[in-house]
């Protein structure tokens, strides 16, 4: 078993990408992440690629894009964890460099939403349940699974809709700093509390959009990252979970359980204090799909003690200079959430994070532990993981 | 009623094809500029209308009890664990053909939602509450159903079965006591 580092980043634009087609789309970050790591497509020796599609016209999306971007004849597949499919690919492709098998690797993440109506997608995502004893029946969507949340975390904890609005507010601000970000303007609370209701608590300011966009990184074994680079980024350690699809065989809706399991299992594997972690991190991004699910991620993560997540919120700790800058590139709900890319995305911008290469200083985190967190969940907890990044070479 | 909303997609649909139609004929290709950007979009010329036929024969007992306004679940008569959604195999254990109980009496509202953005095979209805109540344990998600200000975390419920007029067919709900 090798070290894994990132050496090249590649990342699109986020947003309405109707100018592009999905390999096009594609051909954006891994162009970019090829230049930024110096390698040539032949040195690619296997390509996974996460993409949920089924809105978009391509079902077998992995050869499209590896014969696009000139990456055929090496192995892939197309890799689905459901929003955290981003994540699945990058695990993918680490399995592969450090298993021994390949030197150097690249996870590609892609999702072209647009090419299906809104409608069409609301109606596609609500499926993303349990399909027949939740959506078959019941017309569940997406926003309401996380509703459910909302609802019980509210009644147990007290929390308040501008609780909820001060993380959609923070999101806002850091996509308005972000040049690849879908939303790139502020909000305010009262805006916030005007916005019309999706699934009750849950607001439309409270919902990442639906979003085009790609990112990809390129993955290297210890022994051939030194070649190409002098700032490498390893991945230290990464854990994962799963829970059940369905959420009646839940009993808990307060936390997620996929995500406390995939968060043990990386803090131990790194050796992270498990009751103050977040001193031994200097950013993350985590799984906002829904502003609920970032509160929820900040206690399943233990950044906060159980019901107390909202305080972080409450008290502006989650920004730049705070206790634990949490989605400063604008996360999910406003860099967006092309659910194939996004784990790939959350890569992207910790690894240029972790490298000072922020795209805007104002959403620089000062980096003192060089260690970075991505948090990624698929589904409403299907599944989770967690991975953490660090300038410092694992095992040193 | 499902069938409205049937008819109304279909008219939908004719009338977005008829349009693709003229375009084609008038400029020869099946492209369209995006209203918002201009971006030069093809629209598909093939079609494909998804409908599962999903099997229940191993749990249709659920559906025949339910004809008797009975809400089953299935239960393992080695170690008692109780499944709903019902299923006939306990991995646990590793044995099928597992009993069969109601869910009865009195259930605690979890949590709920309203739905107010709706999936398109939704829309024929006004907004809905949807929610997880725990019957002694066992979880069941249903609509809920009854007098809006008894609605809240920790209100009773009781399983009704329903025929659901806008589709017809029989299926439960929630119903707030
Ligand atoms: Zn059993």
């Amino acid at each position: 078993m090798t070290n894994v580092a990132i050496i090249g980043t590649g990342h699109s634009r986020f947003g309405s990408r109707t100018d592009v087609n999905l390999q096009e789309l594609a051909w954006e970050a891994v162009k970019q992440a090829l230049e930024e790591a110096n390698v040539e497509q032949k040195d690619i020796k296997y390509f996974s690629v996460g993409n949920v599609g089924t809105w978009s016209a391509e079902p077998l999306p992995a050869v499209v894009i590896g014969e696009y971007c000139n990456l055929v004849p090496s192995g892939t597949m197309r890799v689905e964890a459901a929003c955290a499919s981003g994540s699945a690919a990058l695990r993918d492709a680490y399995m592969a460099v450090k298993s021994g098998e390949v030197d150097i690797a690249m996870a590609v993440g892609v999702e072209q939403m647009h090419q299906s109506p809104n409608p069409t997608v609301v109606e596609m995502i609500g499926r993303a349940g349990n399909y027949f004893w939740e959506f078959e029946n019941f017309g569940l969507t997406f926003p309401g699974y996380y509703a459910l949340y909302a609802t019980a975390y509210m009644n147990k904890y007290g929390m308040r809709e501008e609780d909820l609005g001060k993380i959609a507010i923070k999101a806002h601000h850091y996509g308005s700093l972000n040049p690849y970000a879908h939303f790139q303007k502020e909000i305010t609370m009262e805006e916030y509390l005007k916005s019309r209701q999706v699934a009750w608590p849950l607001k439309l300011l409270d919902s990442s959009p639906i979003t085009d966009g790609s990112a990809a990184v390129v993955l290297a074994s210890e022994e051939v990252a030194m070649k190409y680079t002098d700032s490498p980024v390893w991945i230290e350690a990464q854990g994962v979970g799963s829970g059940t699809a369905n959420l009646s065989r839940r009993t808990d809706f307060t936390s997620i359980d996929a995500a406390r399991v995939a968060a043990d299992q990386a803090y131990k594997r790194a050796n992270i204090d498990r009751d103050s972690p977040s001193k031994m991190i200097d950013v993350a991004d985590v799984h906002d799909c829904f502003t609920i699910a970032e509160v929820i991620a900040y206690e399943d993560l233990k950044f906060a003690k159980r019901g107390e997540g909202v305080i972080l919120a409450r008290e502006d700790q989650t920004y730049v200079g705070g206790k634990i800058p949490v989605n400063v590139d604008g996360g999910l709900k406003a860099k967006g959430h092309p659910i194939g890319a996004t784990g790939v995305s959350m890569a992207v911008s910790l690894t240029r994070q972790l490298l000072y290469r922020a795209p805007n200083k104002a959403m620089q985190a000062e980096i003192r532990n060089g260690r970075a967190l991505a948090h990624n969940v698929g589904g409403t907890g299907h599944y989770a993981y967690v991975t953490l990044f660090s300038t410092r070479r694992p095992g040193l | 009623m499902i069938s409205d909303v049937r008819e109304a997609k279909q008219r939908e649909i004719k009338e977005a094809l008829k349009q693709l139609d003229s375009l084609t004929k008038m400029t020869g290709l099946p492209i369209y500029p995006e209203p918002k950007t201009g971006n030069p979009l093809w629209s598909d010329v093939r079609e494909l209308d998804l409908r599962y036929q999903i099997p229940v024969k191993r749990i249709y007992k659920f559906f025949e009890k339910m004809t008797e306004g009975k809400v089953m679940a299935t239960k393992c008569p080695k170690c008692g664990q109780v499944f709903f959604p019902p299923q006939d195999d306990c991995p646990s254990c590793r044995i099928s053909n597992l009993d069969w109980v109601e869910i009865q009496g009195e259930g605690e509202v979890i949590t709920y939602t309203v739905i107010s953005v709706k999936p398109p095979s939704f829309s024929h209805y006004s907004d809905y509450v949807v929610g997880i109540a725990s019957f002694k344990g066992t979880s069941v998600t249903a609509w809920i159903d009854g007098p809006k200000d008894k609605l809240r975390v920790g209100a009773k419920v009781r399983l009704e079965v329903e025929r659901r007029e806008e589709e017809g067919y029989i299926t439960y709900k929630l119903v707030l006591v």
